[in-house]
């Protein structure tokens, strides 16, 4: 790794301080404005945790109770904070069970900073005690990856893995470091990374495609727009609503996008892709201008690519230019970060609005209203639905609260159901669909945004599958709300054995623990409600509880979730029932 | 679209990890990697991956924007096999008592351009550059003979028209590392 240190061409002339290769990994992540990680101790990261010892004054551990529960925690805490979330953990079996959180982190782009221990360099590739080639393992699922084998390499690999891990398209970098560089000594300085050569994080912006799009935004008739989680991490949520009211332009979200314009806001239509909104999906193929803001065209989103949009002239606000004719072909390409190409096309677009269009989007979320969301939200069955929980924690909570889901049907309840006012609010597996996330997202979640309710929704699945997670909320008392919705069914998995494998439910049906027993194991206060008449105020003294609470609602277990797009047909096949 | 011969350029910075990063984005496609070569470059400190693919022109402008999101690639080039000056190496490995006992040999190896980079009493050496077609003719007109071994390198290329590399490394700045 000798290039590391050789590279830096102006180093400048500072008094350095003699310390240890894991003293440095500490006051580098001081430097950074680092003051919370989450990790797991052992064999090759010990002399790390050592210092941690002496820096507990400054540096925050929180000891999850699995690995993968630190990734998610500091996904959470990225995405609720906007900072760089950093979990750290051993060698070995440590840093293989980083994999599904570092995996989860790259396809929803959530910048963080995985530092692992590794066996002393002597013994790399001698299958020592606890050795894995986590760098040959994590090439993949990572934005950038590094391993230090020289104590003195240590601040600048670090200085780069932050830089990189936030600049740009963010995601998440692991930086490996062997045992003999944490025991080994250096002079320490640290300088913050302001690039790299090879690596340019935001293109630049062509003025022409600028123009090119404000002219097909001018002359179009029935223009949509598709926006997604780039305006969060762009922090673009005030250029995007602009954007929306003055051109008046109907926005639909994704999945990832949710939160960064409010749900009252009057020109949102709901959500796209294959649980989303009847209007948005069935207009996608009627629209004559996509305007796609910081998405990427996920196959969640477009059903069968041979069909979506084809009508449509596209315009692609983007951050990576990768993904530019990844998936769908577009007619401008705007590249650059959205909080400033949408300032930029302000002043290029005119003022206008599309009654009669939007009017389209209004008649089809009255037949979505009437066949699908009243019985959702206002069940006349004897069963409780998931959707009238999302109804009743909206009403408690005023949207103001963060969501934090799992995956599956609950998942797709929360993100139709849940109302919010704020951006940064909505925390959920998106791409890689990762069950097991909530529970441990919504500590991180809790803890990136103090102020903020944190309610963690989550089936019964992908609940026992972080379970252990109960610890950390019981040793931290970090007030997170979890509210299980129990159909003792892999709902998700089940609603599509029903559909389309002729009800042949395999392996779906759950038998399930006493989830209060559990819960009071932990001493964390908590309820189960099977009957209606006590929901509203079960929720009600959740949310006025000042510590976590878990609430357990059992719900009809054979409910599906509609509307459904199958996979590989199109959007405007939604299916209503 | 049809399939055709693609030549991509990959400059890098010096990294041990990176030809991983680069072969994982062509096994996730399932895209076989016709040859690949890595190599100095023109300017210091940067390498060069030669990977020849024969697939779409769609997806070789995806692949590129796949490999230039690696952060220590610097910049990829696609390139059709008219746009380059290309060439491949071989070495045959052939047992030195042919030459004595068959004048056929001596007429192959005559005409081939081949240049001989040894000969012992117990073999020789042949060397052929040229292009695919070039090599496998020798090949095909050797192997009857009897070859002891043979090895064929990867393509190297370099394109007709201007990399533009250097400008780009400059307009990075020296700020950065």
């Amino acid at each position: 790794m000798e290039t590391q240190t050789q590279t830096v061409k102006k180093q400048k002339v500072v008094a350095t301080e003699k310390m240890t290769g894991a003293e440095a990994v500490i006051r580098c992540l001081l430097a950074e404005g680092v003051d919370l990680i989450y990790g797991y101790p052992g064999g090759a990261i010990m002399p790390v945790y050592d210092e941690l010892y002496k820096y507990q004054d400054q540096l925050h551990h929180v000891l999850t109770r699995h690995e993968q529960g630190a990734t998610h925690a500091a996904q959470g805490y990225a995405r609720t904070s906007g900072r760089v979330g950093v979990a750290i953990a051993t060698s070995g079996p440590g840093a293989t069970n980083f994999v599904t959180g570092i995996a989860d982190a790259q396809i929803d782009s959530t910048p963080m900073v995985c530092i692992t221990g590794q066996v002393g360099s002597h013994l790399l590739g001698t299958d020592a005690f606890q050795e894995t080639d986590i760098i040959g393992i994590s090439m993949p699922i990572t934005k950038w990856n590094c391993q230090v084998t020289k104590a003195e390499d240590i601040p600048t690999v670090l200085a780069k893995a932050f830089y990189i891990a936030r600049s740009g398209r963010p995601g998440p970098v692991l930086v490996d470091i062997t045992k003999d560089a944490q025991f080994g000594e250096l002079d320490f300085i640290y300088e913050k990374c302001k690039g790299v050569r090879s690596y340019q994080a935001i293109p630049e912006t062509e003025p022409k495609s600028l123009e090119a799009a404000a002219k097909l935004i001018n002359g179009a008739k029935k223009p949509m727009i598709v926006f997604g989680q780039g305006v969060i991490l762009g922090e673009a949520e005030e250029e995007l609503k602009n954007f929306i009211e003055k051109t008046g332009i109907p926005a639909a979200w994704t999945i990832l996008g949710l939160s960064a314009l409010p749900t009252s806001h009057p020109l949102n239509v709901g959500m796209v892709g294959m649980h989303g909104n009847y209007g948005p999906n069935k207009l996608t193929n009627e629209c004559d201008l996509l305007l796609a803001i910081g998405m990427r065209f996920d196959d969640r989103v477009t059903g069968n690519l041979e069909t979506y949009a084809k009508q449509a002239k596209v315009v692609h606000f983007e951050i990576d230019p990768a993904e530019i004719d990844k998936n769908v072909k577009a007619d401008v390409a705007v590249m650059g970060d959205v909080k400033n190409t949408l300032a930029k096309i302000l002043p290029l677009v005119k003022s206008n609005t599309h009654d009669s269009w939007f009017q389209e989007f209004k008649d089809y979320d009255a037949i979505e209203y009437d066949k699908v969301i009243k019985d959702e939200l206002y069940p006349s069955k004897e069963g409780l639905s998931m959707g009238e929980v999302l109804r009743g924690i909206n009403e408690e909570t005023k949207g103001d609260a963060v969501i934090v889901s799992d995956v599956g049907q609950h998942q797709m309840i929360a993100c139709r159901y849940a109302e919010f006012t704020k951006s940064k609010s909505n925390v959920t597996s998106g791409g890689l669909g990762t069950m097991g996330f909530a529970l441990p997202a919504a500590i991180g979640a809790k803890m990136g945004a103090p102020d903020r309710e944190v309610v963690a929704i989550i089936g019964d699945g992908g609940y026992q599958m972080t379970i252990q997670e109960l610890g950390t909320i019981f040793q931290t008392k970090v007030p997170v709300k979890i509210v299980v919705l129990n159909n003792d069914f892999l709902g998700m998995v089940r609603q599509w054995q029903q559909l389309f494998f002729d009800k042949r439910y395999a392996s779906t049906e759950m038998v399930n623990p006493d989830f209060i027993k559990i819960a009071e194991g932990y001493h964390i206060k908590s309820t189960r409600i099977t009957k209606r008449e006590n929901l509203q105020d079960a929720i009600a003294e959740m949310i006025a509880c000042e510590g976590p609470y878990f609430l357990e609602v059992c719900v009809e277990k054979e409910n599906n979730v509609f509307p459904m797009i199958p996979t590989g047909a199109s959007v405007s096949d939604i299916r209503l029932e | 679209m049809e399939k055709e011969n693609f030549t991509i350029s990959v400059y890098t910075e010096n990294n041990i990890g990176l030809l991983n990063r680069i072969s994982a984005i062509f096994l996730k496609r399932h895209i076989n990697l016709d040859s690949m070569t890595a190599s100095a470059s023109e300017i210091k400190d940067v390498f060069r991956f030669t990977i020849v693919v024969k697939i779409t022109e769609e997806q070789v402008k995806k692949l590129i924007g796949q490999i230039e999101k690696q952060i220590e690639v610097i910049k990829a080039f696609y390139h059709k096999d008219e746009e380059t000056i290309y060439q491949e190496t071989a070495l045959f490995k052939v047992a030195s008592k042919l030459l004595f006992e068959d004048r056929q040999i001596q007429n192959v190896i005559k005409n081939s351009n081949a240049n001989i980079v040894t000969v012992t009493p117990e073999f020789f050496v042949l060397e052929k550059t040229g292009r695919r077609r070039e090599v496998e003719a020798l090949y095909h007109k050797l192997e009857p003979f009897g070859l002891m071994q043979f090895v064929r390198s990867g393509r190297i290329a370099v394109t007709k028209d201007k990399m533009h590399i250097s400008k780009i490394l400059e307009s990075f700045g020296s700020e950065t590392v």
